[in-house]
């Protein structure tokens, strides 16, 4: 793969680049589905080839190719400078890079099961057990399981010497029960919606979540909801369990930190950002107990936004986001370091395959835990609604005003969680809500959730995140907005 | 064939590819010819390995995008890839594996793994033999012009855009994409189709301090449609959008600009899947037959319509059928694939997806009936109501009323007495889309239609009555 890296390299510098970097990425996949007692999805697939990207007349330009010979990278390698000249007819400024320096390295993430060594056989019949348990409590109308395994490997390269392999294993797995009873139709999934939960892992996660014995839990609850009460429209205290709140960071800090869409790269497309440039360390983002990091490092934990290096050769690093309440970082690239005073990269270009250009994406964007025992959160809270599990999110395209619904609440009366309710939902502006935080759970109930389906860029890309949550207490939230007719 | 030859055969078509044109222009796919090889090579291979049944589904896509922000072009990307996807059906049991690597032995390595995994499952009593040889209606939608642009030719296009921008003091941001993708499906039983497109697309939006407005277009021939005068519709929108006032949230008359019909309707598409009907999941379940829409909507799924895209077969090689969906407000009929389809002693409308998969079928080729009423004429008939270009960040809130929730975005008007007097900032909605669908006041002329929530369908402009925004913003 290093010949293929050193002669794209090559033929860019021959034909004009001032730097280019080039990333050879291997992905293997297997997605398993079941429903209703039978396997739906069983696949796997495999894609190999070469990325390159340049910076010619100052500017940028990019090609990809899956010929893997060195006359197949030379012409990618040549295409790339091309388009490169082609975008400098329509440029403002030369492309300026943050200083980096250049590594040599060899990483690889935690997986101490690989799930591509596991029989498919147990993978299948886990997920079937798990079918048929949901699917014998009365009322459950569908039942569906999944599983997704990744192994990317990437080789690095760049013109200012910088060879760096990586090699992540990612697993994923979860479970739903649907039920369609008088003109409704309630689900409830474990241990996340929208495929469950995901690490930088291997099979070891699969037998860490216990899908089997949460299995009826799940379907039991889904039939309840018909019989719960509906949330109540009106404005009181939100409890968010850390699914749900991996979400609501994803959405109202991961999102407007990145530098692409503050600098209004994303404007056609994913939108622009409230957090001008203006409100850098002056913005008050949240109360004053509300810490968040931007970290990639394995330290932190193993989650879809941990690497060693990130896609444009950078170190995986932590950079403050929110530090007491203070609004103070950007996710930021080589080339906006200099717009917000860095001197270097923090470290956040990622790309999704071979095939796509890098760019600015969340790492692991984690609230750090409080102090608060989950019990006592509970017990302290006079009049609340505990909401898990999320159903439907929407944000507006400067990420400021949002609308959550969650698959699942509680009404908590006299610090005791009374009942179930159904058709639960929420909705504020980003700053008020961080801003009325007053009370996060302790390390003990901290879990870094992976987001596998955060979408970004034309073409669009796929990516990973990481959210470190534990659950949290917000005040005067607005509920029931969804749901009604006012 | 020794693997080593043919690996170097298809390495030096693609050689030949690569080579033939000026760097800049990028490569160009296989042929016909040369994707049939492929499939005929999987196919060999897998009757040599005695496997009952093998379906081979190889695509190529040559794309390229050029796109701008700030006046100024910041990315700019090119990509060529081929993948073999790979089905085995042996016993009862099936799986599909796909690879981007064309050489024996990686698609040796393809169908054994194939047979493999299938081999690790439970038998399919259900599961269906594969299809034979079928005849299709011919579509041509593939289009040298749009084959041929080059990023230069994108980076004028785009350079006059930003001129426009600059010249008027705004910042403009956007894509202009083109690209094509030729794709062969072929199985064991005799199956063989095939189906090339081309495709071009140009997206842009301004800004004028922090009013902003949109405009879109997608088509098989770039000549189709005219990215300096989507420009100046954007520009022109976005002085309109300045100084937006704050009206209370409530119930509107709306006025949806085509993207926005389609970013909403468009969430129906998979309601209309009879396997989703039959899981209990569609918003359609025991509503068939029922009126479920105003009397002035219709809809059917044309794959053949002239502003439709994509091939005329489904994922399992059947030949796609135009179906009447909703006839003057009544739901008549599903789309099926042939497991649905013999689930419901019914015909399949070739609207499968490739298989295995648990969601089933989904019609692609949504046209909602449009009217005859201009946008004009809708502002001009409304008293007091709210032009809408555009919608943001749809998502689903409830499934069976199909309460959807979203944003306006890039341009919403307030108008009054017949005319537009100004600009509103923007609103979140909470809307059910069977509500909406009855509230239909007036319809324009359906079109092809791009957005960013569905993919291109034909639909009209809708004028509507109290459409429900549940919250304000400032902004």
């Amino acid at each position: 793969m290093w010949d293929y890296c050193g002669h794209s390299l090559d033929v860019a510098r021959l034909r004009g680049a001032t730097y280019a970097d080039v990333r050879v990425m291997h992905l293997r996949q297997r997605d398993l589905t079941t429903k209703n007692g039978k396997v739906g999805t069983l696949g796997q697939s495999e894609s190999i080839g070469l990325g390159i990207r340049v910076v010619v007349h100052g500017a940028w330009g990019f090609a990809s190719t899956d010929l893997l010979t060195r006359e197949g990278v030379a012409a990618c390698a040549a295409q790339a400078v091309a388009i490169g000249k082609a975008s400098a007819l329509a440029k403002k400024e030369n492309v300026r890079l943050a200083p980096e320096g250049s590594y040599v390295d060899s990483w690889q993430g935690p997986c101490r099961k690989d799930p591509f060594e596991i029989p498919v056989e147990s993978q299948i019949a886990l997920l079937l057990a798990v079918d048929e348990c949901m699917r014998k409590v009365k009322g459950v109308t569908l039942s569906e399981t999944d599983m997704q395994f990744r192994k990317v490997d990437s080789w690095f390269a760049s013109t200012e010497g910088s060879k760096i392999h990586q090699r992540r294993v990612i697993s994923g797995c979860g479970i739903g029960a649907t039920s369609f009873r008088d003109d409704a139709i309630q689900k409830r999934s474990y241990p996340n919606s929208f495929g469950g939960q995901y690490m930088l892992a291997g099979y070891e996660l699969i037998e860490s979540l216990d899908l089997l014995g949460n299995a009826p839990r799940v379907a039991e609850e889904v039939v309840a909801l018909h019989s719960a009460a509906a949330c109540p429209q009106k404005t009181g205290t939100l409890i968010l369990g850390g699914s749900q709140l991996g979400l609501q960071i994803h959405e109202s800090v991961g999102h407007p930190i990145e530098l692409d869409r503050v600098l209004g790269q994303e404007a056609n497309f994913a939108g622009t950002s409230f957090l001008t440039l203006d409100k850098l360390n002056v913005l008050w983002y949240g109360s004053p107990i509300v810490n968040v990091v931007a970290d990639a490092r394995i330290v932190h934990g193993p989650s879809l936004g941990t690497f060693a290096y990130d896609d444009e050769g950078v170190p995986a690093q932590c950079t403050d986001i929110i530090k007491n309440g203070e609004f103070r970082g950007y996710l930021s690239s080589r080339e906006t370091a200099h717009l917000v005073g860095l001197n270097r990269s923090g470290g956040t270009m990622r790309t999704e395959s071979w095939n796509r250009l890098p760019m600015i994406r969340m790492t692991n964007v984690s609230l750090l835990p409080g102090e608060w025992n989950f019990d006592n959160l509970i017990a302290d809270t006079q009049d609340g609604i505990l909401m898990d599990t999320n159903r439907s999110w929407s944000i507006d395209d400067r990420r400021y005003q949002f609308q959550f619904s969650t698959e699942i609440a509680w009404e908590i009366k006299g610090g005791k969680i009374v009942r179930m309710l159904k058709n639960p939902s929420y909705s504020g502006i980003t700053t008020e809500f961080w801003n009325s935080c007053d009370a996060i759970c302790d390390a003990k109930h901290w879990t870094l959730w992976g987001t596998p389906n955060c979408g970004k860029g034309q073409p669009m890309q796929t990516m990973g995140t990481g959210h470190g949550t534990s659950p949290a207490r917000f005040r005067n939230i607005k509920f029931g907005a969804a749901f009604s007719d006012e | 064939m020794s693997p080593a030859k043919t690996k170097r055969t298809i390495e030096n078509l693609r050689q030949k590819n690569v080579t033939s044109r000026g760097p800049s222009a990028g490569p160009q796919v296989r042929s016909e010819r040369e994707l049939r090889a492929i499939a005929d090579r999987v196919l060999r291979l897998a009757k040599s390995r005695r496997i009952p049944e093998t379906e081979v589904h190889v695509e190529e896509i040559v794309s390229a995008l050029t796109r701008f922000a700030g006046n100024a072009i910041h990315q700019h990307v090119a990509e060529q890839g081929i993948t073999v996807s790979v089905r085995t059906v042996a016993d009862g049991r099936t799986a599909r594996v796909t690879t981007n690597r064309v050489d024996e032995d990686s698609l040796c390595a393809a169908l054994e793994d194939s047979r493999s995994l299938a081999a690790s499952q439970p038998k399919d009593p259900q599961l269906l033999p594969m299809l034979s040889s079928q005849k299709y209606r011919r579509v041509n939608r593939y289009i040298p012009v749009t084959a041929s642009l080059s990023a230069e030719d994108r980076a004028r296009a785009v350079k006059r855009v930003c001129d426009l921008a600059d010249k008027r003091g705004q910042v403009s941001a956007g894509i202009f994409e083109s690209g094509q993708a030729h794709s062969l499906l072929a199985n064991s039983r005799g199956l063989l189709a095939g189906y090339r497109q081309t495709q071009a697309e140009f997206s842009v939006t301004f800004q004028q301090g922090s009013a902003a407005s949109w405009a879109k277009a997608n088509d098989a021939d770039v000549r189709n449609f005219d990215p300096q005068k989507l420009a100046r519709i954007a520009s022109d929108k976005a002085i309109r959008a300045q100084n937006p006032v704050e009206l209370p949230a409530g119930h509107y008359s709306v006025i949806l600009e085509p993207a926005a019909v389609l970013d909403l309707v468009g969430f129906l598409f998979y309601d209309f899947a009879a396997t989703a009907v039959e899981d209990k999941r569609s918003c359609f379940a025991g509503r068939m037959g029922k009126r479920v829409f105003g009397k002035n909507i219709s809809i059917r799924d044309d794959a053949y319509h002239p502003g439709q895209l994509g091939a005329p077969f489904d994922g399992e090689g059947g030949p796609r059928q135009r179906v009447s969906l909703v006839d003057k407000g009544a739901l008549r009929n599903l789309v099926y694939s042939r497991r649905s389809a013999k689930v419901a002693g019914t015909k399949p409308t070739g609207h499968g997806f490739a298989l295995p998969n648990e969601y089933g079928e989904a019609p692609m080729n949504l046209v909602v009936e449009g009217g005859t009423s201009s946008i004009e004429e809708m502002i001009a008939s409304t008293d007091r109501g709210l032009l809408v270009t555009r919608l943001w960040y749809i998502r689903e809130v409830e499934p069976y009323e199909k309460i959807m929730t979203g944003m306006t975005r890039d341009g919403l008007f307030l108008v009054e007495r017949g005319e537009v007097t100004g600009s509103v900032r923007n609103f979140r909605f909470n809307q059910s889309v069977l509500e909406m669908l009855k509230n239909v006041e007036l319809l324009g002329e359906t079109r092809r239609s791009s957005g960013e929530e569905a993919f291109e369908m034909v639909v009209p402009p809708m004028k509507i009555g109290n459409f429900h925004f549940s919250e304000a913003t400032k902004f």
